[in-house]
């Protein structure tokens, strides 16, 4: 049996069964790390010890209680802005590379008292800055459908271990569309949940208005277990919300394929605009013919700010990712420089030396819009356009139950393609960013193949209706 | 397109040096992204409220519940990794260069 191609489900069932142990089904995995990350480098550590210490703990429980949690003894790879204690937490910035996490993340906690497995850290856009992953500080990731593409980004690492079967499964943090794009180009499951779901303690801050942690896996089945794991109201984060009311609000738990005729679908006019690629069009519709021959009531809809989201979303992101990023300063960690003398020169230098030319730039386009002059007519007048498009999803979600779209203009890209123009590699982004200006649920489920590369459907539901869209997502991935 | 001397002046508030080649063409980047922000100009916001943060309509004007601006103590443990991770001490404090 080839444990690697495991989902969660199937791996629990094995382990309560004793098909195999923990330990077996983590050393699939790291082997199958070790022959072939090569081709696409998605790791940027492998935890090994710790992977393997842990599932032994979790194989002494099989055979003392042989009652386990559903994650226990799953390898799961977690994003590198996500802290692990005593382990490396680099961001894929050259300003943390050696920098070694004293706590846990709040997501990490969680699992750890699940007994999952962490079998390594993923590699991202430097501090989860792009789209492609390319704009890691030490090396780029490929797409497994294609060596010569990008995995997407900035989850891309953890997008493609999943999608290459070197883990059961990931976490990955979505600021702009950072999980539900590269799970697109990698033809696997990617949920960013609605804003204050997921606490984002020890999570390394982007944006954080937008920042939330969320699941990558191989079925819309597994996505529902991470996520139900991870989630819930923490005292280290003020902005997390209580599990009972994430939970009261949506108790949607029948088979969506029995109850899809009560469904209504929105699709938004805005989001088939020209520049969009026929081979994802022709997907999208596919998907929406799919839903519709079960049953479901199709309905346009407009979002009429759609067009304004994006520069929305780069000033406020830019904005937040100025504040956020000032604590690299070379004082308190990560890497310090200085030629001479003052305090000062210890910020030029530690700064123009670890960071590299993305982030320089968001922090540079962040510190602009918020300075004297600007404010008003780039950062503030940026919030008040999101109030606008927040109320465009209000109005929709009036007469609809959940919107159906790409998630992505094109397929997968070339590597080196958009590399050179900041603004093309933004507008990558142009479908993703609304849900998180909104803090609105969305998923990113497998619809089909543009030739041989994967293309994903983007679902997004109403505030905390997470179970609601992960029902609907399995009739495109079980 | 946005001044040379403007693209200086944020480099410095950043706390970013920029040689005289990065500075060409971070001027052309940032000008370039400028313009597609200039979009929103079009939009009328007269009587629009910002919405500075998705928690404030999720359970309206404040943010939940917010703790007391108070320090808790924490581990040793953890307090130790925290100094350690300095570059630069002096025993159990954290050493920073003279301001000038």
């Amino acid at each position: 049996m080839e444990l690697y191609k495991l989902t969660i489900t199937q791996a629990h069932q094995g382990l309560l069964k004793k098909e195999f142990s923990a330990v077996e089904l983590t050393k699939a995995f790291l082997n199958r790390i070790k022959k072939t990350d090569k081709e696409i480098s998605a790791f940027l550590t492998i935890t090994e010890d710790l992977a393997v210490s842990q599932a032994k703990k979790v194989d002494n429980l099989i055979s003392t209680s042989g009652k386990i949690s559903v994650l226990a003894g799953i390898p799961i790879a977690v994003k590198d802005n996500i802290l692990i204690k005593g382990i490396k937490t680099t961001c894929a910035s050259k300003i943390l590379e050696n920098y070694i996490a004293p706590y846990d993340a709040t997501v990490i906690k969680k699992l750890n008292e699940l007994g999952a497995v962490i079998i390594g850290k993923t590699n991202l856009d430097e501090f989860a800055m792009g789209a492609s992953t390319e704009h890691s500080g030490f090396f780029p990731t490929k797409n497994p459908y294609d060596l010569t593409r990008v995995p997407g980004g900035s989850s891309g690492g953890s997008a493609a271990a999943v999608a290459k079967n070197l883990c059961c499964c990931a976490l990955g943090s979505d600021t702009g569309g950072s999980i539900r794009q590269p799970a697109s180009f990698c033809g696997v499951i990617g949920l960013k949940p609605t804003y204050g779901t997921v606490s984002r303690y020890g999570l390394v801050a982007f944006a954080s208005s937008l920042d939330q942690i969320g699941p990558i896996t191989k079925t819309a089945e597994d996505a529902k277990i991470l996520f139900e794991a991870i989630s819930g109201k923490d005292p280290k984060d003020s902005t997390s919300v209580e599990l009972a009311e994430t939970r009261s609000l949506s108790t949607d738990r029948e088979r969506v394929s029995d109850r899809a005729p009560s469904l209504k679908i929105g699709v938004p006019k805005e989001y088939f605009i020209k520049g969009i690629d026929p081979g994802v069009k022709k997907i999208i519709k596919g998907a929406v013919e799919k839903i519709e021959k079960l049953g479901a009531k199709i309905k346009e809809i407009s979002l009429p700010h759609t067009k304004y989201a994006l520069s929305a979303y780069y000033l406020i992101a830019t904005s937040e990712a100025s504040a956020n990023l000032a604590r690299y300063d070379g004082i308190r960690y990560g890497l310090s420089k200085s030629e001479n003398k003052d305090l000062l020169d210890v910020y030029l230098q530690s700064k123009t030396k670890g960071f590299g030319d993305e982030v320089k730039r968001r922090i540079m386009l962040g510190t602009y819009s918020l300075s004297a002059g600007y404010y008003q007519a780039f950062y503030l007048k940026a919030q008040k356009v999101r109030t606008l498009i927040r109320k465009d999803f209000e109005k929709a979600f009036q007469k609809i139950d959940v919107i159906f779209a790409p998630v992505s203009p094109t397929p997968a890209f070339k590597i080196g393609e958009k590399i050179d123009d900041p603004l093309l590699m933004y507008l990558s982004d142009i479908f993703t960013v609304s849900a998180n200006l909104v803090g609105l649920p969305a998923l990113s489920v497998p619809a089909g193949f543009a030739g041989d590369l994967p293309v994903g459907l983007q679902i997004i539901g109403r505030p905390f209706e997470e179970n609601k869209i992960l029902e609907v997502g399995k009739i495109y991935a079980p | 397109m946005i001044k040379k001397e403007e693209v200086q002046h944020i480099a410095k508030l950043s706390r970013i040096k920029l040689s005289q080649q990065e500075l060409k063409r971070f001027q052309g980047d940032l000008s370039s992204i400028l313009d597609y922000f200039n979009s929103l100009k079009e939009v009328d916001v007269s009587e629009i409220e910002p919405t500075f943060h998705p928690a404030e309509y999720f359970f309206g004007k404040s943010l939940g519940k917010m703790r007391k601006d108070k320090a808790e103590s924490q581990p040793s443990e953890v307090v130790n990794k925290l100094i350690e991770a300095a570059p630069d001490k002096k025993k159990r404090h954290i050493s920073v260069k003279a301001i000038f």
